[in-house]
């Protein structure tokens, strides 16, 4: 029998599994494929915070989820096509988001009475009627791959551990994915052990094999690559594109970095990339505590290298004090806040955008801030090289909001020739004639960068206040006045550039204003409205602090503005603060992104409601 | 930057000079506003004017310090200096000298801000042998906040905040930092300008962490805390000062000796013991140096002074620059290819 291949425009699956199962590993390998075959793509992992839950239970269930397709997608997806459940508790976890019709692959080998019975299962559902909306595929994974494996000589639990790569094997066929890039792939990571590595690639051929001479499966599909612009892609995670964008600040700024940092999640993988990268000029101390590593990151600026700290909210609150002592010894220092759930140690693994209030006044004192905001996993490298930017040219420390979206998603980046890349070329202070430790530049307010073996610029900074221009200690009332004064002017005339809004049909009355990582969702609604014919505009802030010049401007220029936000309203508030006008919040907190469906809805009914 | 090789490893890649220095270069032109009668003016003192004898560019030269009276230090002096946060000195200088080789760093604290808020900083730093000058001004007191008990102080302390007597008992700021395996500890007394000046020269060519725990009185909150040791005739019952390869003897004609007693070491008259049964410190040995550091009682019926230990090992700011300079040598920093990686495609129009 011949199998039908039908045609499709986008596809998203959803490999989910115990988090020892290699979910993460499956579906990245899927993604290199899709990015390979020239799919626009976008995913979004979702992980416990546990390294290994107990095995086969609900809080122990790993995935990946992986939206592909023929034209430029904004999300990840709402909702997966395709399930593959490696065990019940996977399951059960995902099968609620699965829509009627939806193709659904278990492997049944896990289906066992007590692993049923683990996640409260009273009947078998791969034997009663409740999948029955769905196209099911039972295939029995693990006795598939340790048959597959069994020449081999691997003994069974070895083997077994292979399955993920036999499920990989047989949704590549099924979407007719290329294969060298996996088996290269496997011969690389297990080059060390080459009888796994041999055992990954049979297995993953068995999962290919299974779906061509099986007649389990009518239907094949294909995603024709997309029309993206043209160059050269790579695909690319927001903390490794974060990472990136601080080598390329190294590079465009000459200066070493070095980066003073303590493991945190979802965090620490910038930390693991610059370390790898010691080559361009850059130190990574992975110190005792938050509050060292920005105190390492500031003492290496103060001696003129570009300071980094990398951390996640909790971290944020610890290094508060040091973000002081940077903004009044106004020295330049990216910290890098990969956002998660809160408060407290809230969700780890799982994302929010609830620190926007924390990094703009989390400080004693009037301690302005600048903030950039990244809006999707690559748009990190050039957000991040935009905060260093700042913060070499105005002398400031800058906060830099990604969030655990952003970080883990991934998707293909055009990659920039370096040569186009801004120049963050900056110049020490070196004239003792004219030198004052805060004397500043006219037009950006910045003092001067004077670091110590300079000759005759021997001078004391800390954190008392300082007296205007000559940098003394000061307990002057009018001068500190003025100090604070200047200090919020020239955080306030930042140069940022103007906000754009989409809006093709110019005829919107409704405006929608976001930042951070719920670009693609809001993006993707807004899409959706306006084949739906209601014509919406989107405005998305990668500066919260200072706001673009133009956005008060914008703001009033609608009759309806809605902020869509993964926190209680922060920007909202910020926005109605600023300008006096009627920002409407809608807020979801889950730990999760928005879905585009979701936001649809939303802004379909503002629309029609202002229409009315 | 030129930097010469003094031969002293602690200074190594510090740019010298030939211009001849005096104690006045290193005064900065603010005022000095501690307290009268401070200890903090003597060691400020004792430091001006032991500075010039390292030969090196004022300009290289960096004071660090945190928050409390001793952390306005690097106000008076004319180098580079910051005055940073409670207890984090150690952290931003450690920054510091992981990127500036050239530079000479020195932090300096107190007993609240370096074993109160920045215990673990000063530990974690002395474990990592970063090469800093740590002075910790151990006056046994919070001064800057008028009065309340340090972790210094001794037990059942009457202060401000505890009228009832302290209940903690007190670190021994020595011992700590043993117990953190620092590459260097000392101890000297702000009275004893030579003593002072002698373990500051020893810090200074350390090359690592150097620990330089120095009792100094406070006028206003604690006056006295040291008197005893300032008395002639008690200081000489009391203070033990010990020399590497030295025999340890103390008192006017050395009429007591250190001797081994248990796991540890005891005070004895030399007359009542034999000759080779007296104690020969050797800072190389992390044992004797801990023993040594318990024989200094918070009473100081015996305080030791002197270098306890002093060992060469790596230093984490070297070790760090020679994983970069190997990363460099290894591999060209080529941003193209880094941003290429492995895998690409190519969307041609």
């Amino acid at each position: 029998m011949s199998t039908e291949t039908r045609k499709l425009d986008r596809v998203v699956i959803r490999f989910a599994g115990d988090s020892g199962d290699g979910m993460q590993l499956t579906g990245d390998r899927f993604t290199s494929e899709a990015a390979a075959f020239g799919n626009d793509l976008a995913t979004q992992p979702n992980f416990p915070a546990e390294i290994r839950a107990p095995q086969g239970t609900l809080p122990g269930v790993s995935s990946f989820q992986l939206h592909f397709a023929d034209y430029d997608i904004l999300t990840p997806g709402d909702r997966p096509d395709v399930l593959v459940a490696m065990n019940p508790a996977a399951l059960k976890a995902n099968v609620v988001d699965l829509p009627d019709g939806g193709i659904l692959i278990v492997n049944t080998d896990e289906f066992t009475k007590r692993n049923l019975t683990k996640v409260g299962y009273d009947s078998n559902p791969l034997e009663d009627e409740s999948l029955a909306k769905f196209q099911v595929h039972k295939v029995a994974m693990a006795t598939l791959t340790i048959g597959a494996l069994e020449e081999t000589g691997l003994g069974k639990k070895d083997a077994e551990r292979a399955k993920n790569m036999f499920a990989l094997g047989l949704l590549s066929w099924m979407y007719h994915r290329p294969t060298e890039g996996t088996e290269r792939f496997l011969r690389e990571k297990f080059a060390k052990k080459p009888d796994i590595a041999e055992a990954n690639v049979l297995a993953f051929r068995a999962g290919w094999n299974y779906g061509e001479t099986t007649e389990a499966f009518a239907v094949t599909y294909e995603v024709a690559p997309a029309k993206l612009n043209v160059g050269t892609y790579r695909q690319i995670t927001g903390n490794t594109a974060t990472a990136y964008g601080i080598v390329a600040a190294a590079q465009r700024s000459k200066l070493p970095v070095v980066l003073g940092t303590y493991p945190i999640t979802p965090a620490s993988d910038i930390l693991h990339e610059l370390s790898k990268h010691k080559n361009f000029d850059i130190t990574t101390v992975q110190a005792e505590d938050e509050i060292a590593g920005i105190g390492i990151a500031l003492g290496a600026s103060y001696g003129g290298a570009l300071g980094v700290t990398s951390t996640s909210g909790p971290g944020i609150a610890l290094k508060s004090e040091t973000i002081g002592l940077a903004v009044m010894t106004e020295l330049p220092l990216l910290v890098i806040d990969v956002q998660r759930g809160g408060p407290s140690t809230g969700l780890p693994t799982k994302t929010e955008q609830a620190d926007l209030l924390q990094a703009m006044f989390g400080r004693n004192g009037e301690s302005p801030v600048p903030i950039v905001a990244p809006q999707s996993p690559s748009d990190c490298f050039d957000a991040v090289l935009d905060a260093a930017r700042i913060a070499l040219k105005y002398r400031t420390p800058v906060l830099f909001l990604s969030d655990g979206a952003v970080a883990n998603g991934s998707e293909p980046w055009l990659i920039p020739d370096v040569d186009s890349l801004p120049d963050l070329t900056v110049e020490f202070a070196t004239d003792p004639e004219t030198f004052q430790p805060y004397a500043r530049d006219p037009e950006t307010l910045a003092r001067p960068w004077a670091v110590p073996g300079t000759p005759g610029l021997q001078h004391r900074i800390g954190g008392l206040e300082k007296q205007d221009v000559t940098g003394n200690i000061s307990y002057d009332p009018e001068n500190h006045d003025r100090m604070v004064r200047l200090r919020q002017a020239k955080i306030d005339g930042i140069e940022v550039p103007d906000v754009v809004v989409d809006d093709p049909s110019g005829e919107a009355k409704v405006l929608v204003v976001g930042w951070g990582s719920s670009y693609g969702p809001i993006g993707a609604a807004a899409r959706r409205v306006r084949k739906l014919g209601l014509p919406v505009a989107h405005a998305h802030l990668r500066h919260l602090n200072p706001f673009p010049k133009n956005l008060g401007e914008v703001l009033r220029k609608y009759d309806k503005v809605i902020v869509p936000e993964m926190n209680l309203g922060q920007l909202a508030l910020l926005l109605r603060a600023k300008y006096l006008v009627d920002a409407v919040s809608y807020t979801k907190v889950q730990g999760l992104p928005f879905k585009a469906e979701e936001l649809q809805n939303v802004l379909a009914d503002v629309i029609k409601g202002v229409s009315a | 930057m030129t930097a010469i090789d003094l031969g002293i490893p602690g200074l190594s890649g510090v740019p010298t000079t030939d211009e001849k220095q005096t104690a006045k270069d290193y005064k900065s032109d603010q005022e000095v506003r501690w307290c009268p009668g401070c200890g903090d003016y003597v060691v400020l003192n004792a430091v001006q004017s032991f500075l010039p004898s390292l030969g090196l560019k004022r300009e290289n030269i960096v004071f660090v310090s945190g928050i409390g009276c001793s952390s306005r230090f690097p106000y008076y002096m004319n180098t580079y200096g910051m005055h940073s946060i409670h207890g984090r000195a150690p952290a931003i200088a450690t920054g510091l000298a992981v990127s500036r080789p050239d530079l000479s760093v020195w932090v300096v604290t107190g007993d609240g801000d370096a074993l109160s808020i920045g215990g673990n900083h000063l530990i974690h730093t002395l474990r990592r042998n970063v090469n800093l000058k740590i002075l910790l001004f151990n006056n046994r007191i919070y001064g800057l906040t008028k009065g309340q008990y340090s972790p210094t102080s001794e037990e059942g302390k009457v202060t401000k905040s505890t009228p009832a007597g302290s209940l903690d008992h007190p670190f021994n700021p020595v011992s700590l930092a043993l117990g953190a395996e620092a590459s260097f500890v000392g101890r000297a007394i702000d009275s004893d300008r030579a003593g002072l000046t002698s373990v500051l020269r020893q810090a200074a060519e350390h090359r690592g962490s150097a620990l330089v725990e120095i009792y100094q009185n406070c006028p206003i909150f604690n006056d006295g805390a040291f008197d005893v040791l300032k008395d002639a005739d008690e200081a000489q019952r009391r203070i033990i000062n010990v020399v590497d390869g030295e025999p340890i003897r103390f008192g006017r004609e050395g009429e007591y000796c250190v001797i081994r007693e248990g796991f540890g070491l005891a005070v004895a008259k030399s007359a009542d013991v034999d000759a080779s049964d007296i104690v020969i410190h050797d800072a190389s040995d992390l044992n004797l140096s801990f023993a040594l550091s318990r024989l200094s009682t918070q009473d100081l019926t015996h305080t030791v002074t002197g270098v306890f230990r002093r060992a060469d090992r790596p230093t984490y700011d070297d070790s760090a620059r020679a994983q970069v300079s190997e990363a460099k040598a290894a591999k060209a920093a080529d941003l193209s290819k880094l941003l290429h990686g492995k895998d690409t495609w190519t969307v041609v129009g």
